[in-house]
């Protein structure tokens, strides 16, 4: 038997058995052991979006120019999840954390931490509350509070890099899975665990998986749902992207268990980058007969290929999914039957979502009843959501299920910037619903969000302040769902057509009494008559803002008044002329001559011409403070009076 | 339409079963729309009536059946660019490309989209420009990428 491999010949290295996976590791480890410093630069798609590319170029170079290539190393890692941060990165034993980093810190980045070990205070993150500057991730209030058990790999190894990821224990559990359990153990571990579905539906995944197990026939197929298509959802991507290879872990366990030799990736075309990965990934793997033929000599066969949609949310839906692997236009068919036994091709399918595969192989190594101890009693586990909107730090969190929506908002999202109020935080994207203020101290779950009108979703996080118009983000909602319908079932065609142009026309000042009656009685039909997931949750997003702001409804409609100031055919500016200098400031920003008036002589709005666009009130100088801008018919009525 | 080109992409894609998408995807990546032509020829290779063809490529958003612009301009529509202006920002987009979302100018030079979610939504609101992200974007930014970067790298090329 080998007892040790040289580093030379990792590149084709061939992991032959579980044996050979173990002294891989070990080799691993002993090598990065003896080698120098790590500078880690985040290159996920959002602080790529920052210029992270150029920042890891940067490093390369000087490195090179100051010939340190053998004391440091400069790796590229996945999403941290602070993405607004961005470009991020980790440098030196210390693992100090660095933001907002750009190309002309490097030097100094390599200069002080790197070779003197030395802090480059002014890169640190400072907390907006204490004034305190923190060194380490873990030291910022945005990561205290989560626990990062699906995440623990992103932004800690190098993606496309199979060493980093069994490094940290890659594989091993799909190791211990095929050499020592038995498919229907891992089924039950995965039950006693109590892992959902993570996609918004929130299905047991060991019942899934137990009902495809039984399915009769041979062939079977696993497919990850990679087809992230609520608006304001990013954490599939960070997966797919910053920790391609516990995706495919999570799927050849589930093969395993399940009795599938063939696994499906089903990603959007819009995330390139994680397709990318997830190739590299899948070709890394086969080199290293991690994928394929007899998967560490137990005879276990799994090979895994990537499909890229097309753009088409409903595909997100199951049996749209499987329509559109098939070459087909993506339109849900009703179920029964399950894919689970009549799936892709017409034979048994599990369709899991990345998040829920990513969770799998976490199970499967510290076992069912450890992940059951995390969470609460009902909601077991961890839950990625996607923080944004109007609050301070903006980003991806994972937080163990019953964490409270205020602490979600308030401690890791550090509150409302600017000073504004919190109004309400949308979950679950376009299948969801907006919670109020009053139930803020919620902890999050399946049934707790459920009860309140909303969903977990697949996450998706979106805080609203004072500043936004509950009426506009449920036509927004309506808008979505209109263009995402897939026209098979009337009601949902039709009906998700009618509520967008009725609340459209309640933004634009041509609101009607009974218009809000209409709504939700349209909202039931579009619920009740359609077969698929997309039909039976848009009008949620209506529902739930009239349960809890129909107050403000009732001002669009009856006083056509937006308290938010968002709508434009609802509000108007107007030149306050006791405090108007007269300095021409407005009349010369003005983007189309609206403004009356002249040096000496006080400036006024022609109405007529307005288009809202707010620059006037940006221009006035401060201390005049001379524009101002108001809603409500009583003010029209005001303005026609004077 | 070269059809030399066309059939290139097809022979890879012999025997694939419920390839029809995959090979809209690569004869767009190749001719960057789909001609009508080509649907027709795809239908043949597949053996598939025409009707269906045309109904997946009408379906999905990523399809074109005319020619498009040489650069894209997509202005994102997520929720959480929607809550940070982004309605504003397509409007602008469009007064300063002269065109309406959807459309492609009549020299061929742009198209402008709008897209549901591009997932950086920590950087809201985004504009792409071909694979180019612009994040935090405001009217006064948009305006300067669209009329002053745009008219340099056009310039440069």
């Amino acid at each position: 038997m080998e007892k040790s491999i040289s580093i030379q010949s990792l590149e084709d290295y061939k992991i032959g058995s579980v044996e050979s996976l173990r002294l891989l590791r070990e080799t691993i480890f002993a090598d990065q052991q003896t080698t120098g410093k790590l500078v880690s630069v985040c290159c996920g798609s959002g602080c790529m979006s920052s210029g992270s590319e150029h920042v890891r170029d940067a490093f390369v170079r000087k490195i090179k120019d100051h010939e340190l290539e053998d004391e440091i190393t400069v790796k590229k890692t996945g999403c941290h999840g602070f993405c607004e941060r961005g470009p991020i990165v980790v440098a030196g034993p210390e693992k100090i954390f660095y933001q907002h980093v750009t190309k002309e810190d490097v030097p100094e980045i390599i200069s002080e931490t790197l070779i003197e070990n030395r802090v480059v205070e002014r890169l640190l993150y400072e907390d907006p509350v204490t004034g305190q500057k923190c060194f380490h991730e873990n030291d910022i209030p945005f990561y205290q509070k989560q626990r990062r058990i699906v995440l623990k790999n992103c932004g800690i190894i190098d993606p496309t890099s199979i060493e980093d990821y069994i490094k940290v224990d890659g594989f091993r559990a799909l190791a211990k899975i095929i050499s020592q359990m038995t498919p229907e153990g891992v089924i039950e571990e995965i039950k006693l665990s109590g892992l959902r579905g993570r996609g918004g539906a929130g299905f047991p995944a060991g019942i899934k998986w137990e009902t495809a197990r039984n399915a009769p026939g041979e062939e079977k197929y696993i497919i990850c749902n990679g087809d992230e298509g609520d608006p304001g959802a990013f954490m599939d991507r960070s997966v797919m992207e910053g920790d391609p290879y516990s995706v495919l872990e999570g799927m050849m366990i589930a093969g395993y268990a399940v009795g599938a030799s063939q696994g499906i990736i089903y990603v959007r075309a819009e995330y390139p980058l994680a397709v990318h990965h997830l190739s590299t990934a899948i070709a890394r793997a086969t080199d290293m007969r991690l994928l394929g033929h007899n998967i560490m000599g137990t005879g276990f066969n799994f090979e895994i290929k990537i499909v890229k949609g097309a753009g088409a949310f409903v595909c997100g839906e199951e049996t749209a999914l499987i329509a559109s692997i098939e070459g087909k236009s993506g339109r849900p068919k009703p179920k029964p039957p399950f894919p689970a036994i009549q799936g892709l091709w017409g034979k048994p399918t599990i369709i899991n979502n990345v998040e829920t595969l990513a969770n799998v192989s976490r199970i499967a190594l510290n076992g069912g009843k450890w992940y059951s101890e995390i969470g609460t009693p009902t909601d077991k586990g961890t839950k990625i959501f996607s923080l944004v909107g109007k609050v301070r730090n903006v980003g991806l969190v994972e937080v163990e299920m019953g964490t409270t929506l205020r602490e979600i908002i308030f401690d890791i999202g550090g509150g409302i910037p600017k000073g504004k109020r919190f109004k309400a935080v949308q979950t679950g994207g376009p299948s969801g619903g907006c919670i109020p203020e009053e139930l803020l101290d919620l902890p999050v779950g399946y049934e707790s969000l459920a009860k309140a009108g909303s969903i977990i979703g697949s996450g998706g996080m979106l805080v609203m302040d004072e500043d936004t118009c509950i009426v506009n983000i449920a036509r927004y909602f309506l808008d979505f769902a209109q263009n995402e319908s897939c026209g098979q079932c009337t009601p949902c065609r039709l009906g998700t057509k009618q509520m967008f142009k009725i609340l459209q026309d309640i933004t634009r000042g041509r609101g009607k009494p009974g218009d809000i009656e209409i709504l939700l009685e349209l909202s039931d039909a579009v619920k009740q008559a359609s077969i698929c997931g997309l039909g039976m949750t848009v009008p949620n997003p209506v529902i739930s803002t009239i349960q809890y702001f129909r107050k403000e409804y009732e001002e669009h409609i009856h006083e056509r008044r937006c308290q938010a100031l968002v709508c434009r055919s609802l509000i108007f500016y107007r030149i306050k002329d006791y405090r108007c200098k007269a300095c021409l400031k407005c009349l010369q920003a003005c983007p189309v001559d609206a403004i009356i008036g002249a040096k000496w002589q006080v400036h006024e709005i022609d109405q007529s011409k307005c288009i809202k666009c707010g620059t006037c009130m940006e221009v006035c100088p401060k201390r005049f403070n001379a524009v101002e801008c108001v809603t409500g018919l009583t003010e029209v009525l005001r303005d026609q009076s004077e | 339409m070269d059809i030399e080109r066309l059939n290139k992409i097809l022979a890879v894609f012999e025997g694939e079963r419920g390839g029809l998408i995959s090979i809209l995807q690569r004869v767009q990546e190749e001719f960057g729309y789909l001609p009508e032509a080509a649907l027709s020829l795809i239908a043949d290779f597949l053996k598939l009536p025409p009707s269906q063809v045309f109904s997946v490529a009408t379906f999905y958003d990523h399809f074109y059946l005319t020619r498009r612009g040489d650069h894209l301009v997509s202005v994102c529509q997520g929720t959480a660019c929607h809550v940070l202006g982004a309605r504003d920002i397509l409007e602008t987009a469009e007064n300063c490309l002269g065109i309406k979302t959807g459309q492609t100018s009549s020299d061929y030079k742009y198209s402008l989209e709008r897209v549901a979610c591009l997932g950086s939504c920590a950087l809201a609101p985004v504009v792409l420009v071909d694979d180019e992200v612009h994040s935090k974007m405001t009217v006064r930014k948009v305006k300067k990428i669209l009329t002053e970067d745009l008219d340099d790298t056009e310039t440069r090329t």
